[in-house]
């Protein structure tokens, strides 16, 4: 143990003399722990949030018995299943407004309510009472009653003038529903016993079958492990994993530096530590204690930076979900003692990941320090055809998972393995870039300048690969947010028809409303909407009513069209789908989807495809008329007018005046406009912070890369100061050189970059959301983004240059020391 | 030649000033060959590049030909170096990117002074024909010197300036080494300033010197 001891303080005093090489490694480890952590605990309190949702009173995680022709089924089943021995309990759902937003409502039966029902929130026996009996209560989540503005015990009026039982929060609830008791959402919702589902509990015995109580009315749905909005939201948080992975990676790749140089300039003391009579076995078992003690304490900072980065980017993460998905993720963070013992773990098997080399040249190194049988050519040459041939075996893969793959993860995987592959080939690319320099060049200190920046390229080559999948995830990010940015504004503008918004507290508000402005001389026209919920083919699907009205012919933008889609969506047996509903059930202009209506089945004829960006639901355009024939209880509360541009600020006013409207009540179209906009770029705005992280590590990589050499290159470049090339002139030469591989770097990022948003566009995003960008291509931004990789490399090579150019003689002529 | 006046160098070592050398006078003719020698610490390497500006003396003055090296700014010290200073390192200084043939015109071209038909002359009497394609690490110790020998005497210089250059060598490769060496300063005629450890080295050379606590002995 003593003499573990002793080498330990041995190999430790490396690191008193080399204390930034130390800062260096720590600096990798901490980067790498944190980004990853930092994005593992976004990704925690979104599945816990899911789990919630999924949970509330019995969700997708809870056996269940469903109509399968309608979305409900009569109340007198439920008695049956019970007298035949089924452990069943009544829920009804639906949606109501409240103060203008839209909000769940789910009534439950908390007698019969089975108790395995996952993680739900149970209600106290104390309070039961209470609940069930009137007035009731209903039960909602904190962040829930705060969007709504009400206050606990409050009893806010539904759009159709019911009143809520009295507003009480129930903390482990999941937001956006409100609970209530079956008897009080029947009443609410106007389906007097009607049920929507029957959760199932354990059956205390074999109960009968169910086709012999209740024949085909209903029928079972097993538990499923992933709930619908999980699904949806793999995506999203597969990105999210990605760009943590990259950080991780580029963090690694300062680590591997570090310990490289390190094992390299310790070589000789672990020599003599070996000739000292230290075992192999001691030195290499000694070597791994001190990486692993390092780890740990890396990893324990980097936990606590990888905190405040998820606590920094929560809110923004949480508003891409609910732009996104309509997800409800809390805002504050809470975090499970898994996720830092995951944390610590992740530091270490990443430096050790990152110290493999280092660690089995240390194994196999021999006593006594041998020549190197080839030149550094030829070591380099056997090196870079190693890689390039491991590159084009990934670039296979790649072709292979384009080829054949159908999944989201296939689509990641394209894309992991054309950057892997690129990362790989780099260094042969920039070997051929210059090896051409050096034969064109006819000066010796051009010829030196080329022949250097060769040698160079093993010691920069992982830093160089992070810069350039840094650089190019941010080309394809940027060219991908770009590209559905612009194509999301000229959508806004199509569909965004009218030029006032009006949204009323309830229907007979909505009457009353419709009745003033008919009155109104500057009021050219009142287009009516109206939204409806469904489910066709198990998947819940928005009917959204338009009225009949030139207006959406010329402006509200088709992908498809059938020939006379809009005279044949009036009759109210056709309609327009949204692009990524026609994918998710494979439905085409001139098939028929039938939509579960409370009369009856409801044929539609499908006449038009349309883009419907940032909906999560599946949607149905038909006519609005049709649509409350077919749903009468359809709230008739959404108005859209078409009105003079001069008028429109006086019309506001006195709608606001006459009906008590607030801001949120009634807009113009600019600032329904603006509003879109600004829940659009705070979607991206988490993209934007992971892209800026990444590039910032890659940047801090490429700083300690040339930190570390510049002190290994002492011995390279004093000779040249010794025949007389001046210190300045030689920091020049160096930020030079390094600026010309950082440039020839991002120049071959701009391709990449590219590829790699066409296989956002044209892959990942069609699998994840349904829809399908056009391709552009933003030369600007691209100029910009290679500006940035160059002020980056001239950042992070300006400090290594700045001490070359000051550097005292006496530093340089040591090199040339005898007695050293 | 070169002419040293009451040159003094002072290093501080753990806080305390360590005076190198105390006053060295020194002349060298053009063509002529000195040794240097001396105890390890007495200075010989300091005086060796102070006389090429690698380093500033604290005292006294340096003159080689017609310029007064103490009197340069650093840029200047950098063109007198390049210009008319050969220098040979124990540890021999290659540029280990460049081939040999690089690495033998590197310092000449830079100064603009190459010369095709010496640098080839160069390269037969220093036996370098069969290692011009290869690198630095391809070589042994002897074959690195006599590249760095060539390198040195490319340009023809005024002075050249070598530090422990048979250091690295066993006795026959060091005798053979410097017998070229003065073979080539011969016959270009330049000063030649050499430290060494060895005495008998020392004694095939014109005049002999000996650095003894910072002053010739």
């Amino acid at each position: 143990m003593r003499r573990a001891l002793w080498v330990l303080a041995v190999l430790l005093s490396h690191w008193r003399r080399h204390k930034m090489q130390f800062a260096t490694l720590l600096v990798g480890l901490i980067a790498a722990t944190a980004l990853w952590s930092g994005v593992q605990a976004i990704n925690q309190q979104a599945r816990n949030a899911y789990d919630r949702a999924a949970a509330t009173f019995g969700g997708i995680r809870t056996a269940m018995l469903v109509a399968p022709a309608g979305a409900t089924f009569p109340q007198e089943l439920f008695i049956k299943l019970r007298r035949a021995g089924w452990p069943v309990s009544s829920a009804l759902e639906g949606r109501v407004q409240v103060n203008g937003r839209s909000v769940r409502l789910l009534g439950i039966e908390p007698v019969t309510l089975p108790v395995e029902i996952g993680n739900a929130p149970r209600l106290g026996a104390a309070d039961l009472g209470r609940f069930v009996a009137p007035p009731g209560q209903t039960l909602v989540a904190r962040e829930t009653l705060s969007e709504l503005q009400e206050a606990e015990g409050a009893t806010p009026p539904i759009s159709n003038g019911a009143k809520l039982p009295p507003l009480r929060v129930l903390p482990q609830l999941a937001p956006g529903v409100l609970v209530v008791d079956i008897g009080v959402a029947q009443r609410l919702l106007n389906k007097p016993d009607q049920l929507s589902r029957l959760l199932i509990g354990k059956p205390k015995s074999k109960p009968a079958p169910l086709a012999s109580v209740v024949g085909d009315q209903l029928q079972l749905v097993e538990p499923t492990a992933e709930t619908e909005l999980e699904r949806l939201t793999d995506s999203f948080h597969l990105n999210l994993t990605a760009f943590g992975l990259l950080s991780f990676f580029v963090g690694l790749f300062i680590v591997n530096s570090a310990v490289g140089l390190a094992f390299e300039q310790r070589l000789p003391m672990l020599r003599t530590l070996r000739a000292c009579g230290a075992s192999a076995r001691l030195v290499n078992s000694v070597l791994v204690v001190e990486l692993v003690a390092l780890a740990l304490i890396a990893g324990l900072i980097g936990l606590v930076c990888g905190y405040f980065i998820a606590a920094v980017l929560l809110p923004d993460v949480a508003a891409s979900l609910r732009g996104l998905y309509g997800a409800q993720i809390p805002g504050q963070l809470t975090l499970q003692p898994e996720w830092w013992l995951a944390g610590i773990g992740i530091s270490i098997a990443g430096a050790l990941v990152a110290a493999a080399t280092s660690l089995i040249k240390a194994i196999r190194m021999p006593v006594l320090a041998t020549a190197q049988p080839h030149a550094w050519q030829q070591r380099q040459r056997r090196w870079l055809i190693l890689q390039s041939l491991a590159a084009c075996a990934v670039f296979a893969v790649a072709l292979l998972l384009l080829q054949y793959g159908q999944s989201l993860i296939a689509g990641f995987g394209v894309l992991a393995a054309l950057m892997f592959g690129a990362a790989l080939i780099l260094p042969a690319l920039l070997e051929i870039i210059l090896l051409a320099g050096q034969r064109a060049a006819r000066k010796p200190l051009a010829l030196w300048f080329w022949a250097d920046s060769r040698q160079q390229l093993s010691g920069l080559s992982l830093a160089l690969m992070a810069l350039l999948l840094a650089l190019a995830v941010n080309v394809g990010v940027s060219t991908m947010v770009e590209t559905f940015s612009r194509t999301f504004l000229g959508w806004l503008n199509g569909r965004l028809a009218a030029d006032v918004y009006i949204s009323a507290s309830d229907n007979a508000q909505g009457v009353a409303i419709r009745n003033w402005l008919r009155e109104r001389s500057d009021v050219q026209a009142i287009l009516s909407g109206g939204r409806a919920e469904a489910q066709v083919q198990g998947q819940p699907v928005e009917l959204l009513g338009l009225p009949d009205h030139a207006l959406y012919r010329e402006r509200w933008p088709l992908l498809e069209a059938a020939p006379r889609a809009w005279s044949r969506l009036m009759p109210g047996n056709a309609a327009f789908i949204s692009e990524q509903f026609s994918r998710r059930l494979n439905v085409r202009i001139g098939d028929v989807v039938e939509v579960p209506a409370p009369g009856g089945t409801w044929e539609l004829d499908i006449v038009g495809v349309y883009a419907d960006y940032g909906n999560p639901k599946g949607q149905l355009t038909v006519n609005v008329a049709a649509l409350i024939r077919q749903f009468p209880q359809t709230p008739q509360t959404r108005i859209g007018l078409i009105v003079a541009k001069e008028n429109i600020p006086g019309l506001i006013a006195a709608l606001q005046k006459q009906f008590a409207l607030d801001d949120r009540s009634v807009a113009d179209q600019a600032t329904v406009k603006a509003e879109s906009v600004r829940i659009f770029n705070r979607t991206f705005a988490v993209t934007s912070a992971l892209n800026a992280f990444t590039l910032g590590v890659a940047g801090i990589a490429l700083f300690t890369s040339l930190l570390t050499l510049a002190n290994s290159r002492l011995p390279h470049l004093a000779p040249l100061w010794a025949i007389g090339i001046t210190r300045p002139r030689l920091a020049a030469i160096e930020l030079t050189k390094t600026l010309s591989v950082a440039l020839f770097t991002a120049l071959l990022a701009v391709p990449l970059g590219l590829l790699v948003a066409w296989c956002l566009i044209a892959i990942v995003n069609v699998k994840a959301f349904g829809w399908r960008l056009p391709f552009h291509v933003f030369p600007l931004q691209l100029v910009e983004l290679v500006a940035v990789a160059l002020l980056a490399s001239l950042l992070a090579a300006l400090l290594p240059v700045a001490r070359l150019a000051r550097m005292q003689p006496a530093n340089l002529v040591k090199v040339f020391a005898n007695e050293r | 030649m070169l002419s040293i006046k009451n040159l003094s160098k002072t290093f501080s070592s753990a806080g305390e000033p360590v005076h190198v050398l105390r006053g060295v006078d020194l002349d060298l003719r053009a063509g002529e060959r000195v040794a240097l020698t001396g105890e390890s610490g007495s200075g010989k390497s300091t005086l060796l590049h102070l006389i090429a500006g690698l380093d500033a003396a604290d005292g006294g003055a340096i003159r080689l030909e017609d310029v007064e090296v103490t009197a340069l700014s650093d840029a200047g010290r950098a063109s007198l170096r390049r210009d008319r200073i050969g220098l040979v390192f124990q540890q021999f200084n290659l540029i280990p990117s460049l081939s040999v043939a690089d690495n033998l015109v590197f310092q000449a071209r830079i100064a603009d002074r190459h010369d095709a038909a010496w640098t080839k002359e160069l390269v037969e009497r220093l036996g370098l024909g069969a290692l011009l394609k290869r690198y630095p690490e391809q070589l042994s110790g002897g074959q690195q010197q006599r590249v760095a020998i060539g390198r040195a005497l490319a340009t023809k210089p005024s002075l050249l300036l070598a530090d422990e250059p048979t250091g690295n060598l066993d006795e026959t490769t060091a005798e053979n080494v410097l017998a070229l060496t003065r073979d080539l300063v011969a016959r270009t005629g330049c000063g030649f300033l050499m430290v060494t450890h060895s005495l008998h080295l020392a004694g095939t050379l014109d005049r002999h010197l000996t650095l003894h606590a910072g002053r010739i002995a």
